[in-house]
């Protein structure tokens, strides 16, 4: 099979068109960074408290949203988590304090806030740790043994498991436990635990400082990789294909971050790792290409560059494209089947690819040639070219 | 099959081997489940995906700088008397910026010598600078500030590792986070209430046993006032712990030296224990330099009062009835077993040289976890087996070669993992399924070029050579730009990025390996059968 026969588009003769809608991007994506959307930082960059919360039954945000107006809660955002199956709801409130007490605040907060009707002096058992468990088996000694740590543990974190990894996080009735637990132990504990109709699952909170510390990091890093990568082209070809090549990388992490702007999808820590990574991959194509120009200018001397840069287009075309198929299915298959903690990083990485390939053809190799034709121009050596080729 | 081939094979087969051995070990049993069990051994699960409490620390370093120049302002002072100094004042100007200034006033000029070499001598890490009007600043030097800084953090990580370790959580990560923060990150895999292990950390446990000269007293107005509206020079005034004494009420104040006869420091060991009441205590055995000084300070106040302070706090206050060697009990009315156990844990475990302050918490539900390992696992097996079924049918008897090599590309990476003990996160799995994408594209852009080569006219063994020596310079230049963008990402990022900046640069590293050498091999072979002129498959 071949989809690719000896392509032969004329690329560079289409490089205003590629101007135009990269530059429609990118001012897109500015403009909504300036003025629109900013740069939607998630929680792991501006703090913040964070608290995933599994329901038992559909959630009624309405319900939330006044309950935790009651204790005391206004400035918070609520929104669905996941697929809708699975009952789960992101609440992120702006708490930016950094003492101890004020991040434990908020999770107790949202819990207290959650408990609606809680019985006077019974212990959620969806939200009880294995220690709190542990403690009142301890007391109360269902099964005769006398306080036996070893044992209570075991069995308060033989609990614990079962809702958490049996049950999804909450436990819906007593009698569920009565499986892998024995009945009597159950007894025991319906006398001192109720059960609320939902769990925490997830906690983040995040002071200010490390919020701040991180962003420089993220740009620090950012940079640094673009420098790295300046260095080793300038090494390897002649500065002005490292130049080229920083330039696409950085037009694509615009357009990609723009994205987000665009669509109001946050930011955290494992989207900075996939825009990083998309920066190796869009190299990884230019440098392809590239590769192929200094080989053609070695065994085509006479031929015009642009003529060249169109050549080596399209001899790669086919290796390029199908890189790009394959690694776009397998983060196609990140984004639809890797669930909601993966969406943003593969969101970043299933722009990025398309953006990295359509961009080293349409943006680096049109630098290379718009230099010789302005070195030309100025009426200099038409081009110093790779002279390490190896 | 010629030599040159066997040896090669058999290098394969070998590898093969080796990184198996790298992912399951000697399993115990060779089913899925013994196999899965097999491998989690070896190949950890990071935070996110078996659920746990991450925290970050900021120890207050500023603290240590405190400490350290209080202390010299002493020295200065007992030095200054000693050689009949006159000075008016010796003073902290800016204690919570500039924590190390040491300001004197008041020294004549004819004293310069004398000042210069008590610094010298005594106060080597301070560098001593005149000022106007007889006054002069002292300041901690540079390197030893940093010194002193870093000493704190270090001490810090090894006093909560012991009272982690104290607590049984297994496999913690307790390690300095940040680049030049005075950070500590802590993981704490499968504890979900951090609530606990949060206070017991960040207990400093300053223990000191002081001469207790006056107290309680209600308020410090009436400290003040019993002494006259004046403290003694040598005496301070601290708040009573709120478990003191059952029946007071509201905070009570102590009069106690500044000096403390013996500190945490000279403590042996502490167990809990009970008091002559019944009640939980904590009881301590001091050590035999700690024991002398400690009988020496209750030999010279027989009938006086101690008091056992905890964190600047007075625990209890004690009639001393006669010396003292090694032993001392702490107790107070309302101290809890667990309390009393937690305290003498604590203590055990040493003070912690500077406060700590939490900056970030993350509690991960192991349900949480157990999702996303499906959901991760789940998409890398649906990507690999598309990107599988896509080489086969597209290059046909050439992607046989690319899916050999793509599984082996993974064993390797999987085996890389379980050697380096590398901990899997979920940005890690993602890795994965990332570097399969990018390991075809060393397999696709070497096939492109083969096949271009044999349209040009190149026998089949000819256009696989030209095309493995014309791909392997761009694989060398695309492999090496992603290595340096992964290695950035080591060393800024944390926790889960990491874990994806190790797994990629592991699969490339093991991509070089099986998309040029062993896919050479299998292409070589292939040749090696075939008749002079017959068509290859790609």
């Amino acid at each position: 099979m071949e989809f690719f026969r000896n392509p032969n588009i004329d690329f560079l003769g289409k490089k205003w068109y590629f101007l135009a809608f990269s530059l429609v991007f990118s001012v897109a994506g500015v403009l909504s960074m300036l003025f629109w959307h900013g740069i939607p930082w998630g929680v792991d960059f501006r703090g913040g408290t964070l608290v995933t919360v599994k329901f038992s039954h559909t959630p009624d945000e309405n319900a939330i949203r006044a309950a935790m107006d009651r204790v005391g809660l206004h400035n918070f955002k609520i929104q669905h988590y996941g697929p809708a199956a699975n009952n789960e709801e992101l609440i992120d409130l702006d708490v930016r304090e950094t003492s101890e007490q004020a991040l434990d605040r908020g999770k107790t907060e949202i819990i207290n806030a959650l408990q609606t009707n809680a019985p006077a002096g019974k212990h959620d058992l969806n939200n009880a740790s294995s220690l709190t468990i542990k403690n009142y088996l301890m007391e109360k000694d269902p099964l005769h043994v006398g306080a036996d740590d070893q044992k209570y543990t075991a069995l308060a974190q033989a609990i614990v498991n079962f809702r958490d990894k049996a049950q999804g996080g909450v436990l819906t009735a007593f009698d569920q436990l009565k499986g892998p637990v024995d009945p009597t132990v159950v007894a025991s504990l319906q006398d001192g635990f109720f059960l609320s109709d939902f769990g925490v699952r997830d906690v983040a909170i995040v002071g200010p400082q490390v919020g701040g510390q991180l962003r420089k990091q993220a740009g620090l890093a950012t940079l640094y990789s673009l420098a790295g990568m300046l260095v080793y082209l300038g090494f390897r070809f002649e500065w002005i294909y490292g130049l080229a090549a920083v330039v696409t990388v950085f037009h694509d992490t615009l357009i990609t971050v723009g994205a987000f702007s665009l669509t109001n999808t946050e930011i955290s820590l494992t989207v900075i790792a996939a825009i990083l990574t998309l920066i190796g991959y869009s190299n990884n194509d230019t440098i392809v290409v590239f590769d192929r120009i200094r080989e053609n200018i070695k065994l085509m001397r006479r031929e015009k560059l642009s003529e060249i840069v169109n050549r080596s287009i399209n001899q790669t075309l086919s290796r390029t494209i199908l890189t790009a198929g394959l690694t776009f299915l397998t983060v196609l298959a990140l984004y639809l089947f890797g669930g909601e903690v993966l969406h943003g990083f593969s969101l970043a990485l299933v722009i990025g690819i398309l953006i990295g390939t359509y961009s080293s053809i349409a943006i680096a190799a049109p630098i290379l040639v718009a230099y010789q034709d302005w070195r030309i121009e100025k009426g200099k050596r038409p081009m110093a070219m790779p002279a390490k080729a190896k | 099959m010629n030599k040159n081939l066997l040896y090669k094979s058999v290098l394969i087969i070998g590898t093969l081997i080796v990184f198996l051995y790298g992912i399951f070990g000697i399993p115990k049993s060779f089913s899925g489940q013994g196999l899965l069990s097999a491998m989690t051994e070896r190949i950890h699960l990071g935070l996110d995906l078996r659920g746990g409490t991450h925290l970050i620390l900021q120890v207050q370093v500023n603290d240590a700088v405190k400490v350290d120049s209080d202390n010299a302002a002493e020295v200065l002072k007992e030095q200054l008397n000693k050689r009949k100094i006159a000075f008016s004042e010796v003073s902290k100007p800016d204690p919570d910026n500039n924590p190390d200034h040491i300001a004197i006033k008041g020294v004549p000029a004819s004293s310069r010598g004398d000042l210069m070499s008590i610094v010298n001598e005594r106060l080597p890490e301070y560098e001593i600078t005149s000022g106007a009007n007889d006054s002069w600043n002292l300041a901690m030097k540079p390197q030893a500030l940093a010194d002193l800084k870093n000493r704190a953090v270090t001490q810090a990580i090894e006093t909560i590792r012991n009272r982690i370790d104290a607590l049984g959580v297994s496999e913690p990560t307790i390690q300095e986070h940040g680049l030049g923060q005075y950070q500590i990150l802590v993981q704490l895999p499968g504890v979900d209430d951090p609530a606990r292990v949060k206070d017991i950390m960040q207990s400093t446990a300053m223990l000191e046993i002081k001469q207790s000269l006056g107290g309680p007293y209600p308020s410090e107005q009436a400290a003040l006032q019993d002494k006259g509206g004046i403290l003694p020079p040598d005496a301070i005034l601290l708040p009573g712990s709120n478990m003191a004494r059952a029946g007071d009420e509201g905070q009570a104040w102590y009069l106690v030296s500044r000096v403390s006869a013996v500190s945490g420091k000279d403590l042996r060991d502490a167990q809990p224990s009970r008091d002559q009441n019944g009640q939980p205590s904590v009881s301590f055995t001091l050590t035999g330099e700690g024991g002398q000084r400690f009988y020496n300070f209750t030999t010279a106040h027989v009938n006086d009062s101690l008091a056992v302070v905890l964190d600047n706090k007075v625990q209890e206050v004690a009639n001393i009835k006669e010396p003292i060697r090694d032993r001392g009990e702490i107790s107070g009315g309302r101290m809890s077993e667990q309390a009393s156990k937690d305290l003498s844990m604590i203590l055990r475990s040493g003070a912690l040289p500077a406060g700590v302050k939490y900056l970030e918490e993350r509690t991960v539900g192991p349900s949480l976890g157990a999702d996303s390992i499906h959901a991760g696992v789940r998409a890398a097996v649906i990507g690999m087996l598309a990107v599988l079924v896509f080489m086969l049918v597209y290059y046909r008897g050439a992607g046989v070669n690319a899916d050999v090599a793509l599984i082996l590309n993974l064993i390797i990476l999987l085996g890389f993992m379980g050697y380096f003990g590398a901990v899997l996160t979920l940005p890690g799995i993602a890795g994965v399924i990332l570097t399969v994408g990018m390991g075809v594209d060393s397999n696709v852009l070497i096939f492109e070029r083969i096949r271009e080569e044999l349209r040009n006219g190149k026998t089949p063994p000819s256009a696989v050579d030209q095309g493995f020596s014309h791909a392997w310079i761009t694989i060398v230049d695309t492999h090496v730009t992603t290595i340096v963008s992964a290695a950035i990402l080591f060393i800024f990022g944390t926790g889960p990025v990491r874990g994806f900046a190790t797994t990629l640069t592991f699969g490339l590293l093991a991509n070089l390996f099986t998309a040029v050498f062993v896919s050479r091999v299998i292409f070589d072979y292939l040749l090696s059968r075939k008749q002079r002129g017959e068509a290859l498959s790609i």
